[in-house]
């Protein structure tokens, strides 16, 4: 991978200005099992950066790792070019990250709305009389899903009585809603049919066209090439290569995906012919 | 109908208090015999040191937020089961109660709280009894009105509310979206101990006596006319006015025992038949909802 390395150095010194986020020598370990090692890597304004991987390479450990979830072991943060520990979700919440976890993270006996503004509640009143401003969290709700394409018939329905899709746009709109400079977003279109994914890549494009910086992470070449501005591969927690777009093509991102060789490797084997070997 | 009501009023209270801790995720044991230590602290200061009734009562309320808050600290830093940690302090404090009222009083019970100045204002405010339409009625009924009002207004309208349901319903989503978790914790078990105070001051300003095992055992019953009232046990989910139904259901039935005669035996049959039906109704309607919607 002498190609990363030198992709690397050059990002360094080419662009100028320092990067929304920073990533240097990134390392997270859960007891002994080494999730992270040695990542480093950049989140620009107006640029996506896509990570990719195989299950289990560290993909989710590295976004919550930007999203104030974990803490990292090893290395450094920067958030403007200035050396940033985040505490807790909320301190990356509040420096204008936000994130779409795997896992959604939606309380399924909740309402939708309630959801939607969780952790993020308006208010209005005063003093001990301050209460959650329930009038504006239904209608912000409503319209931001219907501009998702999501009509929702109910606001008030519980999340857990969504479907799966209808669940992960709630998850994607209220990022999408609240996310300021960073949007990070973990595999937000696998439980997507083709038209609410084109829908998702839309808004990727367009928050990155509004000047935020977006971490995608996600299985499908076909969603990260064409929106990607950088590529970062992980295997095993360690990075394989942080590439430009123009350093790549979609058939070696696939390639490069599918475990390369591996793949050559496995089509070989399924191809050959019966009693053979 | 006062006396059910009365029975239900200082359970209401504590039922409301506890409910909120259920919705949040969590039980405590240790509410009942705090009660019982909040009630002792009211007489030993007031009593035994000579203090004014309302300077034992604020010390009793810095006690009870005290012990509130070391049992939502002791649950949400260590991860354990607020099951466990509580029965801990449930025990601890059972043991307190009885060793320092023995300690100060030499005996198992703290009397003479009549005598102590300020007890007339106390009285007034935590004991006196009201006439409506010809009927008396505790002032403990107005507390605990009072409380279920302002439960049901910060569960259904307020951010901390909105917390609640979250931190019970999944503590690690909800602090992913930035939710304050641990500080919605505590604060839940400190304020079921404000509730423990509030009970545990009427209970000793009503008798002007405090045994020293008062509360002791009223932690489940609680915890069932929380559930009678909708609650349900995995956390996430009822109300308030739910809870004070429980309470109210709960005095009845006590009431309408002694009243057909019926040896008061059979209550704890009832209060476990009912826990049964609520737990099994709880669950259906839940799934009914759900199913509803789809
Ligand atoms: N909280 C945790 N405690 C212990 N180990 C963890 C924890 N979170 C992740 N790991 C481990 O870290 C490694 C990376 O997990 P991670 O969830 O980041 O993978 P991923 O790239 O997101 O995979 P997938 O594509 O399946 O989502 C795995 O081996 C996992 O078991
Ligand atoms: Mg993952």
């Amino acid at each position: 991978m002498t190609g990363a390395t030198r992709a690397g150095r050059e990002r360094g010194t080419t662009d100028s200005g320092a990067p929304l986020l920073e990533l240097r020598g990134i390392g997270k370990d859960f007891g002994s099992v080494i999730a992270l090692d040695g990542i480093s890597t950049a989140v620009r304004a107006g640029e996506v950066t896509c990570v990719l991987g195989d299950n289990g390479a560290g993909k989710s450990t590295l976004i919550k790792v930007l999203a104030g979830v974990h803490r990292p072991t090893r290395g450094q943060l920067l958030l403007d070019g200035s050396p940033v520990e985040f505490g807790a979700p909320r301190d990356a919440l509040d420096a204008g990250i936000a994130t779409v976890y795997q896992d959604l993270a939606m309380i399924p006996l909740m309402a939708i709305w309630r959801n939607f503004f969780l952790g993020s509640e308006p208010t209005t009143g005063w003093g001990p009389f301050r209460r959650f401003d329930a009038t504006t969290a239904r209608d912000v709700t409503r319209r931001e899903l219907a501009a998702m394409g999501i009509d929702i018939r109910d606001p008030d329905q519980p999340v857990g009585t969504l479907s799966g899709g209808e669940r992960q746009s709630v998850a994607i709109a209220r990022a999408v809603h609240f996310g300021a400079r960073v949007l990070i977003l973990d595999e937000p279109t696998s439980a997507l049919g083709v038209k609410q994914a084109g829908v998702v890549l839309r808004y990727i494009a367009q928050a990155r066209d509004r000047g935020l910086g977006v971490v995608f992470i996600t299985h499908n070449p076909h969603h990260a090439h064409p929106v990607g501005d950088r590529f970062l591969l992980l295997n095993r927690g360690r990075s394989m290569g942080d590439f430009a777009k123009g350093e790549l093509t979609r058939e070696q991102l696939t390639e490069m995906m599918a475990g390369g060789d591996e793949l050559t490797e496995l089509a070989e084997e399924l191809e050959r012919p019966p009693g053979d070997g | 109908m006062a006396n059910w009501l009365d029975v239900a009023s200082t359970l209401g209270i504590m039922a409301v208090a506890v409910a909120l801790l259920m919705i949040g995720g969590h039980f405590d044991l240790s509410a009942g015999v705090m009660t019982g230590t909040t009630a002792l602290t009211v007489g030993v200061v007031a009593v035994e040191l000579g203090q004014n009734i309302w300077v034992a009562i604020a010390a009793a309320l810095v006690l009870a937020l005290a012990i509130g808050f070391l049992n939502g600290w002791l649950v949400t830093r260590t991860g354990l089961p607020s099951f466990i940690i509580t029965l801990g302090t449930f025990l601890m404090l059972q043991g307190l109660n009885l060793g320092l009222t023995k300690l100060f009083t030499g005996t198992v019970q703290v009397r003479g709280l009549a005598d102590v100045p300020g007890y007339h204002s106390a009285e007034l405010v935590l004991a006196s009894t009201i006439s409506v339409f010809g009927q008396p009625f505790r002032i403990a009924i107005v507390w605990w009105l009072l409380l279920t009002a302002v439960a049901s207004w910060v569960l259904l309208r307020t951010r901390f509310g909105n917390w609640v349901f979250a931190t019970g319903g999944d503590e690690v989503a909800s602090r992913n979206v930035g939710v304050p978790a641990r500080r919605t914790t505590i604060a839940l078990f400190m304020t079921t101990a404000g509730a423990a105070w509030l009970v545990g001051s009427i209970t000793a300003v009503r008798l002007t006596s405090v045994q020293a095992n008062t509360g002791t055992g009223q932690e489940l019953i609680y915890i069932v006319a929380a559930v009678i009232g909708g609650c349900l046990l995995t956390g996430g989910f009822g109300s308030a006015v739910g809870a004070a139904l429980g309470a109210l259901i709960f005095g009845m039935t006590q009431q309408g025992i002694v009243y057909l005669n019926w040896d008061a035996d059979w209550f704890y049959f009832f209060l476990g038949a009912m826990l049964l039906l609520a737990v099994l109704t709880n669950q259906l309607v839940r799934r009914y909802a759900e199913a509803a919607r789809r």
